[in-house]
């Protein structure tokens, strides 16, 4: 069936432009690879099903064959991970990682956590995670204490996120702390003490999930797609909203969403608060010596920094370790990559996933993989 | 509350939890990296495929994008 608006995606950003969309008279199908709306930050949620269109869950996109008018990409965003000595432990997950597996039934009643990494996401986890029973040793962000007190001396043009950044303050909170290495269950952090824990949960900022604007061919700027300001990218007809746009959370998602979805221009500023989050926490350049030469970098192919370093490009790198080739597609290399060796992404080809082979023997198969 | 099983061990496992939480909660990891390393769930979101298992005899799912269902048989190639 034809629909006036696509929309891949069901977070914050893609359920506003479905809801925007659906409100100005439009056929919108709405797709997700979660099983259910919300995204990853209203993972698991009640409430958030949208009635009058058409939905399509656990649906992997790996390519953009789509009869639409209108494609809105809301694609969101993955964490940024950083390599270091025992980061590929089982006990070592992700911080937006842990949460979304504790969204997903994880019982972490009575385990001990040390969070470290960068960015506000930090804290959200450390008190959901409290929530959820677990005892939060130690949440240690990158960042130093003067730029967090700037970025929050920034924040009066936004009283909500205020309120938001009070009700989230922990006593466990130190600045200036990084981990050097994890062993199983401890983790030696920058200023020498060892920490206990059951898991290790790292994040180091967000990385928008671009790999489907880039196939489309839109134009990239900054990390970011780049749009107008009815949230059109650069090719007609393809929309981008969220974090695709500029990590900056949950509100301008929204807004993005609703603009897109209602064909009206954005409202409010939104990329201040992007240019904010960038500026404050910058990621230190001790973060850059952390992986030593035995340590995997490419997770998929257990391809070790040393090998990659001796090759001149990723290119390169692929054709000579397998660097990137594995199941995630180098989607979490990559941006490890651009940051410790200034390599830029890749381009993008179909299929965007590793696909069955049957899919491929039959491209029309519509069947959830 | 759907029984599921992970290697052949029957679980009780509430429902609305993911393969991944699963085998979490059960104690295990999800797979044997190339060089033989244990791995676990890393994103939660369906990004690294660190938490791909095989899933009534499907290879590669990823678990965590993967909600128990009654009967589900889960094997992991974890060492």
């Amino acid at each position: 069936m034809r629909h006036d608006t696509v929309i891949i995606g069901a977070g914050p950003g893609g359920l506003a432009a479905a809801r925007a969309a659906k409100r100005v008279g439009k056929r919108v199908l709405l797709i997700d690879d979660n099983w259910g709306p919300g995204g990853q930050i209203w993972r698991g949620y009640a409430g958030l099903e949208i009635d009058g269109i058409e939905k399509r869950y656990s649906t992997q996109i790996s390519d953009l064959d789509l009869d639409c008018d209108q494609l809105i990409l809301a694609c969101g965003a993955r964490e940024l991970f950083l390599p270091f000595p025992g980061w590929t432990l089982p006990h070592v997950v992700g911080a937006g990682g842990l949460q979304a597996l504790v969204k997903s039934g994880l019982n972490i009643k009575g385990k001990r956590i040390v969070i470290a990494g960068s960015g506000p996401l930090l804290l959200a986890v450390a008190s959901n995670l409290s929530k959820a029973g677990a005892e939060v040793a130690l949440v240690a962000e990158q960042a130093s204490w003067s730029s967090l007190i700037r970025f929050g001396l920034n924040l009066w043009r936004w009283p909500g996120k205020i309120s938001q950044a009070v009700g989230l303050a922990t006593s466990r909170f130190r600045a200036s702390l990084w981990p050097v290495a994890a062993e199983p269950g401890s983790v030696l952090m920058s200023d020498g003490q060892t920490w206990q824990c059951d898991y290790l949960a790292c994040g180091f900022g967000l990385v928008p999930n671009l790999e489907l604007a880039m196939l489309a061919g839109c134009k990239i700027e900054n990390g970011c797609v780049r749009v107008d300001t009815m949230q059109q990218t650069s090719v007609k007809g393809i929309y981008a909203v969220g974090e695709m746009t500029g990590i900056g959370g949950v509100e301008k998602a929204e807004a993005e969403g609703e603009a897109a979805g209602s064909g009206s221009r954005l409202k409010g500023n939104h990329k201040r608060f992007v240019s904010l989050l960038r500026e404050h926490f910058t990621l230190r350049p001790e973060l850059k010596t952390l992986a030593k030469p035995e340590t995997i970098v490419c997770r998929c192919e257990d391809v070790p920094l040393g090998k990659i370093e001796a090759c001149t490009s990723k290119r390169e790198a692929k054709l000579q370790t397998r660097c990137g080739m594995g199941p995630c597609q180098g989607r979490i290399c990559g941006p490890v990559l651009e940051y410790l060796l200034g390599w830029p992404p890749d381009t993008v080809r179909q299929p965007v996933h590793p696909v069955p082979m049957r899919k491929l023997l039959n491209p029309r198969e519509t069947a959830n993989f | 509350m759907p029984r599921i099983k992970l290697n052949g061990t029957l679980y009780g496992v509430p429902a609305q939890t993911s393969v991944a939480a699963a085998l979490m909660n059960a104690g295990l990891v999800a797979r044997q990296s190339i060089r033989g390393e244990a791995r676990g769930p890393l994103c939660g979101m369906g990004i690294c495929f660190e938490c791909r298992v095989t899933v009534d005899g499907i290879a590669h799912e990823r678990g965590c994008q993967l909600l128990v269902r009654e009967g589900m048989e889960v094997t992991t190639d974890a060492p």
